[in-house]
């Protein structure tokens, strides 16, 4: 129960988070990923502040046994840097650039209200089925996870 | 429209960092959002309800940030159907494929100097500028 919450409180943070610096707005993130249009360095801003805050709450989080609402910390494991890495990174980017929304902030507008996320998103989740059910996955190695 | 925002900028990602932070000090858990999404998704995920109430809560900051401020979020997306179709399934495949999005790698993975999710924000942010370059320039979108 307190994890769920956790999870709520955390969400929330990261939606405000999202809608603050507008990165629920595909057009701001298209006017940065387009370099040679009047661009707007605003998302660069957005990346580092949050991988440092990230970083140094990980810091603190790390230096406990275990976290505050659970046995285990699960981070991923995995140090190899193979061809599904990138060639999903790839396709992930392609479909990022044509439209402008990545999975965070297209969730996060479903707040607008707007149908072009609902519909954006029933998409999103095909294409995570499509994966799960392509041979692709079934070759995939079992997972390894870290547990501190 | 291209307007630098550097303050909100600021502000909103340490709000995305402390969240992502929060939710691995107290769930031990990597705010990947497209992992949290795709565990939903995908059947035989046991725990659902933290996955359910995280997704939830990225649908509420934004209201509750509508709600303080007055007017209405500057917004342009594309109102082509199919166009927005196709990026889906490329976001949702290629996410699942790379194991992770903008959340799980750009911020997380670069937080904990992951050199895999490194590899995979390289990857996805040139291809996406590429997309961009290729869509408004080349064929003039």
């Amino acid at each position: 129960m307190r994890q769920v919450v956790a999870a709520l409180a955390a969400g929330i943070l990261f939606g405000l988070g999202l809608s603050v610096s507008q990165m629920t707005n595909p057009g701001k993130v298209l006017a940065f990923l387009d370099f040679l249009g009047p661009w707007d360095p605003s998302l660069a801003l957005v990346l580092i502040a949050a991988v440092t805050t990230a970083a140094a709450v990980f810091r603190v989080a790390r230096s406990r046994p275990r976290p505050l609402f659970a046995t285990s910390f699960q981070v991923p494991g995995r140090r190899d840097i193979d061809a599904r890495l990138v060639i999903g990174g790839v396709l992930f980017g392609v479909g990022w650039g044509l439209v402008g929304w990545c999975p965070g902030p297209a969730i996060a507008s479903l707040a607008l209200a707007r149908w072009e996320s609902a519909a954006f998103l029933a998409a999103m989740a095909a294409g995570m089925l499509a994966y799960r059910l392509s041979p692709l996955a079934r070759a995939e190695a079992p997972k390894t996870e870290l547990t501190r | 429209m291209a307007e630098f925002t550097p303050l909100s900028a600021l502000i909103g990602g340490c709000l995305i960092g402390g969240a992502a932070g929060l939710l691995f000090w107290l769930d031990g858990r990597i705010a990947g959002i497209s992992g949290i999404f795709g565990g939903l998704v995908e059947a035989g995920a046991g725990d659902r309800y933290w996955r359910v109430a995280f997704l939830a809560g990225l649908v509420l900051g934004p209201l509750l940030h509508a709600a303080v401020t007055a007017r209405p979020p500057a917004f342009v997306v594309t109102p082509s159907l199919p166009l927005l179709v196709a990026a889906g399934l490329l976001v949702g495949f290629g996410t699942r494929l790379g194991h992770g999005c903008t959340s799980g790698h750009g911020v997380c993975g670069l937080a904990r100097l992951s050199r895999r999710s490194l590899v995979a924000t390289l990857s996805f942010f040139a291809s996406a500028v590429v997309t961009v370059f290729v869509a408004r320039h080349i064929l003039g979108g």
